[in-house]
């Protein structure tokens, strides 16, 4: 059984990275979701995989059976998963916000942040990035 | 004994809501100064309780631990909520005459206070499970605050950095996943009694490289930075400042805790490895300042290449280089934070951070240009400001230890530190400027004036009092050393008394 989840998680984990050396950060996006359920997985067999048996104390009984599976991979992985959606939600919106402010999900294409050195020597400088910051009390 | 724990991370999530329900008011301002002076009080009474009893312990919930979540205090913890506190107050004063602040309606004072709160719930618990949930909970009120301006600059710095993070948060995940598949448990002091008796050592020290990339990849060290120097330039002024006090911080103190605490199994190969990266960072980090041309890209990257200097305290492991890297700890997020909140004033006044479109705050604005050269030499490691104290440690245990070649770019390093202060000076201060502006102080309005000069001036004077009188800081650096190097008072607090009873005390402590 472990061996399965873990051959599974190598999958994952491989076409994550496949997914993240993309220059799109689309596909980035998607290799990350890959790569954090994978993450989720291995968390689910580390901790021991047991087949049918849910900590689940019968009625009437104080302790549960024998052997029941391990409850606390499984809280872990769920508030995983909880803080995992609210983190992709995130970037997925901010993907999208920087995908009509920026006009491109080609990460080789986002340099206002750090501009290309050698293109900026020529006359064309970028749009000044960020005109909020500029409050010239100065010049008024 | 547990108030004292929960209350320095449960005021920074009161003053949160109250500062988003009125962030339509300027209450939302002095909300978010009234609640970090408080934790400041809070966390002053933490430290108290620690200097008194060594290390304070709570289990949360009264489950017993190992299986609650324990919050735990000892001396570098404790100091660790001390400055985030000091930060927090300053930048929180400063915020009200910050005009870069561009969305403050969107909630700015309530993501700030819950940034605070997952830096001091990071430094507080002694649960690695916890751990991660502290530090998402920095890391979405972090991207929040990164983007609140919405400008092209910040998006796309912005994308760069939750793109790593979330890579370095996955990592850690994944590593708390096998932690627990080995031991069974994720107290941090339970590690570091149940890892050493784990039978296989050698996926021990892959885990524990799993937790060197996810930590060094917060804490930005080579070759694992390239979100930093990406991102920190574009928010706004107070936010960068608190980014560049804090943030890196916290990998920094996560990689100090669990590479004395639990990893120290196999020294030989995870300090060697931490040893090189140090090296690296330094070089790489202050390398990189020196090709920059902007006021903040320039103290972006010293951020890199000072977090050098601590893992490098670290990664000696030697009782001097421990003091060396807790001392540096401190002494940074003080004077960073502060060079930060300059550039904000300097580009107030002269209407850039580019140092080739800026000039003539010496001769017009001289308060402003001392007040930089407190923390600017500082940075560099002018005695007698508190940066000489922190590198000369540093490098004394570098020498002790034998490291020559680290010991030398460690004070190279500090010479081309120096080469950046002085390009900053001559830039920014010295040359006049290049539009003719004489940016004089009194061109803001009194009001906005105070707040933002008095955090600026109130950081320099702690900078001046630590470089002056250094001795009390360096004996509380040296008891903080002696806890992390053995940590046995931390396990026998968390744990109780009899957790050590069948376990070797000798094997805790740090081999030699």
């Amino acid at each position: 059984m472990e061996q399965i989840v873990a051959l599974l998680v190598g999958a994952l984990v491989a076409a994550a990275v496949y997914l993240m050396l993309s220059r799109s950060i689309v596909r980035f996006l998607f290799g990350l979701v890959l790569i954090s359920n994978a993450a989720n997985l291995v968390i689910f067999a580390a901790g021991g995989l047991t087949l049918g048996a849910p900590p689940l104390v019968p009625e009437g009984a104080d302790a549960p059976p024998a052997l029941v599976a391990n409850a606390l991979p499984q809280a872990l992985v769920l508030t995983a998963i909880v803080i995992g959606f609210g983190l992709f939600a995130f970037a997925l919106a901010l993907v999208y916000r920087a995908y009509t402010a920026l006009g491109t999900t080609d990460s080789d294409e986002m340099r206002i942040a750090e501009p290309d050195e050698r293109k900026t020597k020529t006359p064309q400088q970028p749009a000044d990035a960020d005109p909020p910051q500029r409050t010239l009390e100065a010049a008024e | 004994m547990s108030w004292l724990l929960t209350i320095p991370i449960a005021l920074p999530f009161l003053t949160a809501v109250a500062a988003y329900l009125t962030r339509e008011r300027p209450a939302a301002g002095w909300i978010s100064v009234i609640g970090s002076a408080a934790l400041l009080a809070a966390s002053a009474a933490l430290m108290a309780a620690v200097l008194r009893d060594g290390v304070v312990a709570g289990q949360m919930g009264a489950w017993p631990a190992p299986f609650g979540i324990t919050l735990v205090a000892d001396l570098l913890s404790a100091v660790m909520v001390v400055i985030t506190a000091i930060t927090a107050l300053a930048v929180a004063i400063y915020a009200l005459g910050d005009r870069s602040i561009a969305q403050e309606r969107l909630g700015y004072h309530a993501l700030f206070q819950v940034l605070i709160a997952g830096v001091t719930g990071a430094f507080l618990t002694g649960d690695l499970f916890n751990l991660y949930v502290w530090f998402e909970v920095m890391l979405i009120s972090s991207f929040g605050l990164l983007v609140l301006g919405g400008s092209k600059a910040q998006l796309d710095g912005g994308i760069k950095y939750v793109a790593l993070n979330l890579v370095s948060t996955i990592l850690f995940l994944t590593g708390i996943g096998l932690l627990y598949g080995m031991t069974g448990t994720l107290n941090m002091a339970d590690l570091a009694i149940t890892l050493p008796q784990v039978e296989n050592q050698g996926l021990v020290t892959i885990v524990a490289m799993l937790f060197m990339i996810a930590f060094g990849m917060k804490a930005a060290v080579f070759p694992l930075f390239f979100w930093l120097p990406a991102s920190y330039h574009t928010p706004a002024f107070s936010v960068s400042a608190v980014f560049a006090g804090l943030l890196t911080k916290v990998g920094v103190y996560a990689l100090i805790r669990m590479f004395t605490l639990v990893f120290t199994a196999d020294v030989g190969f995870t300090h060697t490895i931490l040893l090189w990266v140090a090296g690296f960072t330094m070089v790489t980090g202050v390398l990189g300042a020196a090709a920059q041309q902007d006021f903040r890209k320039i103290l972006s990257f010293h951020i890199v290449s000072q977090i050098g200097y601590m893992i490098l305290g670290l990664a000696l492991l030697t009782p001097l280089a421990i003091v060396g890297a807790v001392f540096y700890l401190v002494h940074h997020i003080i004077v960073k934070a502060n060079l930060f909140l300059v550039s904000g004033v300097a580009n107030r006044l002269t209407g850039s951070t580019d140092l080739g479109r800026i000039g003539g705050l010496y001769a017009s604005a001289p308060l402003l240009a001392i007040l930089f050269l407190v923390p600017a030499f500082s940075l560099a490691g002018f005695p007698p400001l508190s940066g000489f104290w922190a590198k000369y440690v540093v490098v004394k245990a570098s020498l002790d230890a034998e490291a020559w070649i680290l010991a030398a770019a460690a004070l190279v390093v500090g010479a081309l530190t120096i080469y950046s202060m002085t390009k900053i000076w001559a830039e920014a201060f010295w040359k006049p400027h290049p539009d003719g502006i004489t940016p004089r102080l009194s061109a803001i309005p009194a009001r906005d004036r105070a707040f933002l000069i008095a955090p600026i001036a109130g950081l320099a004077v702690l900078t001046c009092i630590i470089g002056l009188a250094p001795e009390p800081f360096v004996q509380f650096a040296e008891r903080s050393a002696e806890q992390l190097l053995d940590p046995t008072a931390y396990v026998t607090t968390v744990l109780g008394p009899e957790a050590l009873g069948s376990v070797d005390v000798a094997r805790l402590a740090v081999p030699k």
